[in-house]
């Protein structure tokens, strides 16, 4: 009954995007501040911007996410948002109550030149409320980069806007970067078998998937504190996962080519918090460096319990490796996704032929090379990437499996080809908050997945339905 | 009621308490956690559904992104609607101007995708960076030899429904365009139905058995060149009042066809739906068919609808949707199935449409405009709904009272219009409300 796209045989240069694999920056901000304790934030901009947002990642993470709206008029256009900008804040601050209001900027808000660090001074100077909340902003128009860059900037600029120098501490920061609730939940629980004091930003774990409530919480509980974040400039160390991290903002850049640092960048500068920067640990060797990083921080060993579940993976890999070796593999998302997934399908003898992002840092290459340094040069690594430009890559070369969140559904539907979901968003699944990608335990999940997948695949296209695999 | 934004106060009432009309058809209070989006999203929901036609959105990735495949407009033909398609504008050409990039991106999509038309969606910082968009489309017209329609649908320039404004402007250019078409007689256009999960198709067939001939469908289903010719259709049959009267009106003024407002939810709008129709074209035959059509569709439905009626009978409801109409059957749908509304409310409704609203519900119901989710749930809570009935943005406040939910929004995967629609709106309500789960959240 439904026609299938044209299949387009040469991929002929365009100058639009078709099925963008990446968001804007607005949305990553977003979540950004939403790991902080009694954060609302608001988007500095239309009414579409925050709604769309919400329900973007309403979809994913099945959980009321408010988001507010400084609701720009034509008038606001014009003469400047500034009128629009204390309406917001006051509004939210009625209604929520919050102990921090969190803006981001937007294209718009940008383009007009609204200076929101003005306006929050001056608001913060004529407010005659007693308690005012902690303001922070981050500078995110959605021209500039992608949903990762506006993620990092968010984090930058709470590190930025809170932390404090003095005396060292014991204790670390974790910047996990852009990972599931679950990924979160398992690196705290983590970090405290290892007996190490943290603190982790963001931290989204609960915000962003709360267990039910007797009543409505109009802002959700769990975060990390803004007294917490204030430690960071005395913390012993900060680990950071992502190497490409915020780099594509700097594409297309006119008027301002400086980056803005990183979190951990800024507290290594400015407090000289020594800084750790790795890929995400996924896959036994990436995993292992991030354990041997913990264990030179605090001087401990790895707790039992972790070597054990690194046995038990590395015992699961002599099982399934058959049936996955040698597979080809298409792997897509946001660029440190996509760096640690392909490392992770490289040591487990999955051929990762195309390693694609929507993501613009320019650097995914460099990265792939760095770490599968074997087959790092078969790879195609591919930057600013989209969907339509994945599906007609797949069209042309039958990959075996695609490996990545669940936009790429239909491509999967389309030429059959069996698809893993992980990563960000799964909106055509429940629990894709709770996928388990880091540390020895995530690889467990991702490994069984991808073989099970494999041989699900192999099963259902088989005249026999075999009972033993 | 505390900590509601005081603005928002007499976009709220309580039928037997609050006598003054409700405030409505306004800018979103600054601040508030609006459901509605921008005026981008009026004119994209409404344009969606053509599917032979390009959709290119002119602005930075977000607006296209997060309209990607959006609604459940299904098509029986080509595709090209439920691709998502961006100039993805960068800094550079924030600074330097967009248009080039358009020119191109417009070319090289036309020739790769051989669209019928192309919608052009200016967001937020097109007309800031002052782009020429209609220039840009007249070129690619006259070049490329198909309609290049723009669509100046600025998020900042209004609300939702003003985007809808924009969006019929841009159906009033193909309208009219086809002048060799020749309606056959009893031509109708549906206006405001989007073939969610095949709707349109059910209400078409309908309309089939009773010797109606559909001309355009506006918008599910869609295709440019049935849309050139919806000036010869005899009626417009306008469901989704908010987003489709205008183009009625307008075409009344143009081509002198007559609209009436239909809806397609629950027995009694649907049948009245064809009954208009035939009362309209002054056809006993077709009122016989349609009487036929009627009374065979709710005999077989009556019996099904009994048993989980039982099931929901004093059961209460909670309704927060796009349009007021909408929400009007949803009241008539849920008292078939013994249930009482206590709380409705919409994105976009006008005033007769909350005074129908107020007329038809109970005392007590609370009846809002342009609500969000902090007085979503106080609602809830103080009237002890046990469903809500939303769209995506209302299903997780639901869930986390521990309430059931029905999606009707234009995500959903069942038909819930027509007669077969009316029944799958009874399961998937009882569905939600009776299933066990919620026991261990009380």
């Amino acid at each position: 009954m439904f026609e299938n796209a044209p299949i387009i045989k040469s991929t002929k240069e365009f100058t639009a995007t078709r099925n963008a694999c990446k968001l804007c920056a607005p949305l990553g901000a977003s979540v950004a501040f939403k790991g902080i304790r009694g954060c609302v934030p608001i988007i500095h901009g239309s009414q579409g911007c925050a709604t769309y947002i919400r329900r973007y990642l309403i979809s994913h993470f099945k959980e009321p996410v408010d988001i507010a709206s400084s609701n720009f008029t034509e008038e606001a256009t014009v003469f400047g948002g500034g009128a629009n900008c204390d309406r917001a804040i006051t509004n939210v601050i009625g209604q929520y109550n919050p102990e921090v209001v969190a803006l981001t900027t937007t294209c718009l808000s940008e383009t007009i030149g609204d200076d929101v660090k003005m306006y929050i001074h001056d608001y913060k100077k004529n407010s005659e409320l007693k308690d005012l909340p902690a303001f922070v902003t981050a500078s995110t128009p959605s021209y500039q980069g992608s949903h990762m860059d506006g993620f990092h900037e968010a984090v930058g600029a709470a590190i930025k806007a809170f932390a404090k120098g003095g005396e060292k501490g014991t204790h670390i920061n974790i910047f996990p970067g852009f990972v599931s609730t679950e990924d979160l939940r398992q690196l705290k629980y983590l970090l405290s078998d290892f007996g190490i004091e943290f603190v982790m930003l963001p931290d989204y774990s609960e915000t962003l998937d709360n267990p039910i409530w007797n009543t409505y919480k109009r802002i959700p509980e769990g975060g990390t504190p803004v007294s917490a974040i204030e430690t960071c400039g005395r913390a012993a160390a900060s680990i950071e996962f992502g190497t490409i991290l915020n780099s594509g903002a700097l594409s297309g850049r006119v008027k301002n080519t400086k980056l803005s640092a990183t979190g951990a960048e800024y507290l290594e500068k400015e407090f000289e918090v020594k800084n750790y920067r790795m890929p995400l640990p996924i896959g036994v060797k990436n995993t292992d460096r991030f354990f041997n990083v913990l264990e030179e921080i605090s001087g401990k060993e790895m707790p039992i319990r972790y070597l054990t579940e690194r046995g038990r993976l590395i015992d699961s890999y002599a099982d399934g490796h058959k049936y996955i070796f040698g597979k080809k593999a298409v792997v897509y998302g946001e660029e440190d996704f996509v760096v640690a997934m392909t490392t992770f399908l490289d040591e487990i003898g999955v051929e990762v032929v195309l390693a694609a992002t929507g993501g613009e840092s320019g650097n995914l290459e460099d990265q792939i090379r760095a770490n599968c340094p074997e087959r790092g040069e078969q790879i195609l690594a591919k930057n600013m990437f989209d969907y339509e430009k994945i599906r007609e890559w797949c069209q042309e070369n039958k990959p075996d499996l695609l490996v990545g969140n669940s936009k790429a559904y239909y491509i999967a539907r389309e030429l059959d080809i069996p698809i893993v979901r992980c990563g960000f968003p799964i909106h055509d699944r429940i629990g894709g908050q709770r996928i388990k990608h880091l540390g020895y335990a995530g690889t467990q999940d991702l490994f069984d997945q991808v073989v099970n997948t494999m041989i699900q695949y192999k099963q259902d296209h088989s005249p026999v339905g075999y009972k033993y695999m | 009621m505390d900590a509601f934004i005081n603005d928002r106060q007499n976009s709220i009432l309580t039928k037997g308490k609050d006598n003054a009309a409700i405030a409505c058809g306004k800018a979103s209070v600054a601040g508030s956690v609006s459901q509605r989006a921008c005026v981008f999203c009026g004119s994209r929901v409404v344009l969606y559904p053509i599917a032979d036609a390009l959709h290119l959105i002119h602005g930075p990735v977000g607006c296209a992104a997060y309209t990607w495949d959006i609604r459940g407009s299904l098509s029986s033909g080509p595709q090209i609607h439920r691709l998502s398609f961006t100039t993805d504008l960068k800094e550079k050409e924030v600074v330097f101007g967009g248009e080039e990039r358009l020119y191109k991106a417009l070319i090289s999509l036309i020739d790769t995708y051989k669209p019928k038309g192309a919608f052009v969606y200016a967001t937020c910082i097109v007309g800031v960076i002052g782009d020429d968009v209609e220039a840009v489309c007249r070129r690619v017209t006259r070049e490329k030899g198909i309609d290049v329609i723009p669509v100046m649908s600025e998020g900042f320039n209004g609300t939702k429904k003003d985007g809808y404004k924009i969006a019929c402007g841009a159906l009033s250019k193909l309208i009219g365009t086809d002048t060799s078409f020749e309606a056959p007689e009893h031509s109708i256009n549906i206006l405001g139905d989007f073939n969610l999960a095949g709707e349109l198709w059910m209400l078409a067939e309908y309309y089939k058995k009773m010797g109606v001939n559909l001309v355009a469908a506006m918008t599910g289903d869609g295709r440019v060149d049935d849309i050139r010719k919806a000036h010869k259709a005899q009626l417009n049959v306008v469901q989704c009042s908010g987003s489709m009267i205008g183009l009625a009106k307008e075409m009344k003024e143009k081509y002198g066809i007559p609209f009436m407002k239909v809806s397609y939810f629950g027995i009694e709008d649907m049948s009245d739906a064809l009954y208009e129709v035939a009362k309209f074209f002054k056809s006993e035959e077709m009122m016989e068919k349609a009487r036929k059509l009627v009374t065979e569709e709710i005999s077989k439905l009556l019996p099904q609808l009994a048993q989980y009626r039982e099931k929901l009978e004093g059961k209460k409801a909670a309704i927060y949707v796009g349009g007021a109409f909408k929400a009007i059957s949803l009241v008539k749908a849920l008292r078939l199935l013994g249930m009482k509304t206590v709380v409705v409310g919409s994105q976009t409704g006008n005033v007769d449409d909350y005074n129908l609203l107020k007329d038809m519900c109970d005392d007590g119901t609370i009846i809002c405009d342009d609500s969000n989710p902090n007085e979503l749930s106080e609602f809830v809570k103080q009237t002890g709904a046990d469903l809500f009935i939303g769209g995506v943005k209302e299903r997780p406040i639901a869930y986390k009272l521990g309430l059931g939910f029905c999606d009707h929004n234009h995500e959903r995967k069942e038909a819930l219009a027509g007669y077969e629609g009316m029944l799958n709106f009874a399961k998937e309500v009882y569905a939600s409300v009776c299933s066990p789960v919620w026991q261990f959240m009380k």
